[in-house]
C-alpha cells in the first residue's frame, strides 16, 4: 500500500483500476479450467453418451438415429434383465448388510474399550485396498479347489462344501460378502464419527430416567444420526452401482453371465462388442438409477439448507 | 559395470546411425499387443526385418490379453485421423474397419508376390474387402485340437478318441479311476472354443458354415441344433466343478501335471506344453477334437493396414505387408506362437509335428471344404453376433438344468436379433 501511495497519482489510479479487476477476475479464471474440464469431461459426455443411445453406432460412433431401438433391445436381452437383477440383489443387500454391521460395530466401538484405536484400524483397512485386491482375495478363498473347501477337506472334515462361487444361482452372494468385507468398515467409522458427536449429557439425561442402554440407543441416539445414515446410503449406493472392478476381479461376470452387473454389461457391449449404441442406452438407463436415488435426496438436503 | 558400457557404447552408435536411416526410409507404426513370451520375440523379430531393410519401426504395444485395450486406443487414434499403419485386427471386423474407410489397399503388393496364389481362397476372403486386400494374415491356428496326456491314457488303457462316442465311452473309463477327463476353463470364450468343435463334429462343415457364417435360421433353429446341444451338455459333464473363471493355461497345466486327461483348446495350447519342456507325440499328445478328424477350425491373426498420407510410410507399410508373408519371417513367427504360416507352399521340416500334422489338415482341407472359420475367435461373424452366441451358449453350460430345445431357440432369438 504504502508504494502506491508514493508513486504519481495516474498511475496509481491505473494500476488501482487494474489490480480491482484482477481481483474481481481471479477466482474466475483460477476456477475456470476446472469448471471446463467438467463441463466437457463429464456433463458433456454425458450428453454425449445420451445421444450416441439414439443412434445406431456399432463399434465407432455414427449418427444414424434410429430412436428407441437401442432401449428396445435393451429390455429384450436377458443378460440385461440378468445384470438388473445382479443390481438389485448385490445392492440391496450391500446395502442393507453394510449398515447394519457398520452401525453395530460402531455402538460397541463407542462403549469407550480398551485398544479401541487398534481395533478401528483393523476394521476400517479393507477399506484401503483397491476392489481388485478385495475381489481376487476372495476368489482364492472361495475357489472350491483352492480356498476355504480345500482347506476344510485337507483338515479331514470332507464333507464340506461350499462352492457358491462356481455356481451361477449363488454366485452374487460372494459378490456381496466381499463388497461387505471391504466398506462395512468404512460405514463403521462415519457412524462412529456420529455417535462421538452426540451430546453425552444426553445419554446421562436418558439414564436417569430409567432407559436401557439398548432403549438409548435405539430411541434416541440412532434417530438422532439420520444425517450420519443418510450419507452413508448415497455412499453405498454409489459404490454398488459402478461396481464394475471387483466383479471382474472375482468373477469377470461368471459363471456364464450370471454375476453380470449393469457397468460390466456396458462395458463389454461397448468396448469388446462393437455396441456402442446399447452400451450407451445401458449407461442411461445406469445414469437414471443415480439420479433416482440422487434427486430426492439432493431435495431434501436443499430443503433443508432453506430452513436455516 | 562392463556390461553397462557395452549398453552405453550401443546406444551411441544406433543413435549416431538413426537419423542417416530415418533420412531416407518411412516409418511404420504398428499397433499390437505381442507383449509377452514368444509372441514377443516374433514381434522383436518383424522389427529387425523391417530394420535392415532401412525402415523405422515405432512399437505401438498394447498389454492386455483380448486386445480390448488396444481397439480402444485404436479407435481414438483413427477418429482423430492418426492411425497407425498397421493395427492387429482380425476376422470380421477387417470389414468393419473397411466399410468406414479406414484401410488402404495392398493389392499393388499383393499382385507383385502373387498372394492369390500362395493363401487358400477361404482365408484371403477374410483378408479382402470388396476384393481387395486390406489385411495381411500372419499365421494360422487351428481351434479344433484335443490336447492329450498319453501316460494317463496308457494308465486307463484306452486311446485317443476320434469321434465322440468314443470320447464319451474313453471319458467314463477316465472318471472311473478318479481322473478329470476334460480340462477346461470357464470362460464364456472357452465354453465357445468347445461348443465351436462339438458343433462341427455333429453338424458338419457345410451346416457349420450355413449355421455360423451364413446365420441361416434353417441350420440354426432345427433339431441337428438342438442335437448339438444335446452333444455339447454331455461333453461338458465330464469337466470338473470348480472349472468357473479358470484360465485355459491352467486348464493345460492339468493335462500336463496329469490330473486331466485332454483339453479341448487352440494349438496355442503348445506353448504351455514347449515351456514345461514336453515334446510333442511323446509327453503329450495333438490330436484333432473328436467327430473332427480332416477338417480344420481356423483363427488367424492379421494386420490390417490403414490409409496413410506420406509417401515414405506407404513405402514402408507395403514392404512391411510383403514381410509378414516372406517365409523367413512365417517360420520364424509361427516356430514362436505354436501356428502354423498361412501360405501352403512352405517346408514344414523345421516345425514340430503337430504343425505339421496341422499343415498337412489345412491343405487338405481347403479343397475338400472342410475348411471353416472359427466362429469362437471371431473369424465367421461379428463381435456382436459372436457376443450374443457366447452369451447363449455360456448360460446353456453354466444352467442346473440345461434344455438343448429351449437353448436353440435362445440361440435363434439372439443371433436374429443381432443381425
Amino acid at each position: 500500500m504504502e508504494h502506491t501511495q508514493r508513486r504519481p497519482a495516474g498511475v496509481a489510479r491505473a494500476s488501482s483500476g487494474l489490480m480491482d479487476g484482477l481481483q474481481r477476475w481471479l477466482p474466475k479464471l483460477v476456477v475456470a479450467p476446472t469448471f471446463l474440464l467438467v463441463g466437457i469431461g463429464i456433463y458433456g459426455y454425458m450428453l454425449w453418451t445420451g445421444v450416441l443411445s439414439f443412434t445406431n453406432s456399432s463399434f465407432l460412433p455414427s449418427y444414424e438415429f434410429v430412436g428407441l431401438e437401442q432401449y428396445a433391445k435393451l429390455m429384450e436381452s436377458e443378460r440385461w434383465l440378468v445384470a438388473s437383477w445382479n443390481l438389485a440383489i448385490f445392492g440391496g443387500l450391500f446395502i442393507g448388510i453394510c449398515l447394519l454391521i457398520g452401525v453395530v460395530l460402531a455402538i460397541f466401538l463407542d462403549q469407550r474399550i480398551r485398544q479401541e484405536g487398534a481395533i478401528r484400524t483393523i476394521y476400517l483397512y479393507p477399506m484401503a485396498l483397491s476392489m481388485i485386491v478385495t475381489g481376487t482375495v476372495w476368489r482364492w478363498i472361495l475357489n472350491p479347489s483352492l480356498g476355504l473347501e480345500k482347506l476344510m477337506h485337507d483338515w479331514g472334515w470332507t464333507s464340506f462344501s461350499f462352492d457358491w462361487l462356481v455356481d451361477s444361482d449363488f454366485a452374487i452372494y460372494t459378490i456381496v460378502m466381499a463388497a461387505v468385507w471391504q466398506a462395512s468398515g468404512f460405514v463403521m467409522a462415519l457412524f462412529l464419527a456420529g455417535l462421538r458427536g452426540v451430546d453425552s449429557s444426553i445419554m446421562r439425561a436418558a439414564r436417569v430416567d430409567g432407559a436401557s442402554l439398548p432403549m438409548i440407543y435405539w430411541k434416541i441416539i440412532l434417530p438422532s444420526l439420520r444425517p450420519v445414515f443418510f450419507s452413508s446410503v448415497m455412499v453405498l449406493a454409489h459404490i454398488a452401482i459402478k461396481s464394475f472392478d471387483l466383479v471382474m476381479a472375482m468373477t469377470s461376470g461368471g459363471p456364464g453371465y450370471s454375476t453380470d452387473l449393469p457397468a460390466v454389461f456396458m462395458y463389454a457391449h461397448t468396448f469388446t462388442r462393437g455396441q456402442m449404441g446399447l452400451g450407451s442406452a445401458s449407461a442411461m438407463l445406469m445414469l437414471g438409477a443415480i439420479l433416482a436415488l440422487l434427486v430426492p435426496y439432493l431435495y431434501s438436503e436443499l430443503r433443508e439448507k432453506r430452513h436455516d | 559395470m562392463n556390461h553397462f558400457k557395452r549398453h552405453l557404447t550401443a546406444l551411441a552408435v544406433s543413435a549416431a546411425l538413426m537419423p542417416t536411416a530415418a533420412v531416407h526410409a518411412g516409418e511404420v507404426e504398428v499397433l499390437h499387443w505381442w507383449t509377452a513370451g514368444g509372441e514377443a520375440r516374433a514381434a522383436a523379430a518383424l522389427k529387425q526385418m523391417m530394420e535392415e531393410q532401412g525402415h523405422t519401426w515405432k512399437d505401438f504395444a498394447v498389454a492386455g490379453g483380448g486386445g480390448e485395450a488396444a481397439m480402444t486406443v485404436l479407435k481414438t487414434r483413427a477418429v482423430s485421423g492418426n492411425p497407425p499403419a498397421a493395427a492387429q485386427i482380425k476376422g470380421l471386423d477387417i470389414r468393419e474397419w473397411a466399410k468406414l474407410g479406414f484401410l488402404t489397399s495392398l493389392d499393388s503388393v499383393a499382385e507383385a508376390e502373387n498372394w492369390d496364389q500362395l493363401i487358400p481362397p477361404r482365408i484371403s476372403d477374410v483378408m479382402k474387402y470388396e476384393g481387395e486386400y486390406v489385411a495381411v494374415p500372419v499365421n494360422v491356428h487351428r481351434v479344433n485340437w484335443l490336447w492329450v496326456n498319453p501316460d494317463v491314457m496308457e494308465n486307463v488303457g484306452v486311446e485317443v478318441p476320434t469321434t465322440l462316442d468314443e470320447f464319451f465311452e474313453v471319458a467314463d473309463k477316465l472318471k472311473a479311476e478318479g481322473y478329470i477327463p476334460l480340462a477346461h476353463g470357464g470362460q464364456p470364450w472357452q465354453d465357445a472354443t468347445v461348443f465351436d468343435a462339438v458343433a462341427l463334429a455333429e453338424l458338419g462343415p457345410d451346416d457349420y458354415r450355413k449355421a455360423f457364417v451364413d446365420h441361416d435360421m434353417d441350420v440354426i433353429n432345427s433339431e441337428k441344433m438342438e442335437e448339438v446341444f444335446a452333444q455339447f451338455a454331455k461333453v461338458m459333464s465330464y469337466v470338473d466343478d470348480d472349472a468357473a473363471g479358470r484360465d485355459w493355461n491352467t486348464a493345460t497345466g492339468m493335462v500336463i501335471r496329469g490330473e486331466a486327461a485332454m483339453q479341448i483348446m487352440g494349438d496355442w495350447a503348445k506353448g504351455e506344453f514347449t515351456a514345461a519342456d514336453l515334446t510333442p507325440g511323446e509327453d503329450y499328445l495333438c490330436a484333432p477334437a473328436p467327430g473332427t478328424t480332416g477338417q480344420f477350425t481356423f483363427n488367424v491373426d492379421s494386420f490390417a493396414m490403414f490409409s496413410l498420407t506420406e509417401e515414405d510410410d506407404i513405402k514402408a507399410q507395403k514392404d512391411l505387408a510383403r514381410t509378414i508373408l516372406e517365409p523367413e519371417f512365417q517360420t520364424l513367427f509361427n516356430q514362436n506362437k505354436g501356428s502354423i504360416p498361412v501360405r501352403t507352399d512352405m517346408d514344414m521340416s523345421d516345425f514340430d509335428t503337430c504343425a505339421q500334422a496341422s499343415m498337412e489338415t489345412f491343405k487338405s482341407s481347403a479343397d475338400d471344404g472342410g475348411l471353416v472359420p472359427s466362429f469362437s475367435h471371431g473369424l465367421a461373424t461379428t463381435s456382436y453376433i459372436q457376443g450374443q452366441i457366447f452369451d447363449v451358449v455360456t448360460n446353456f453350460v453354466n444352467s442346473n438344468n440345461p434344455d438343448p430345445v429351449k437353448t436353440t431357440d435362445q440361440l435363434a432369438a439372439a443371433i436374429k436379433s443381432a443381425m
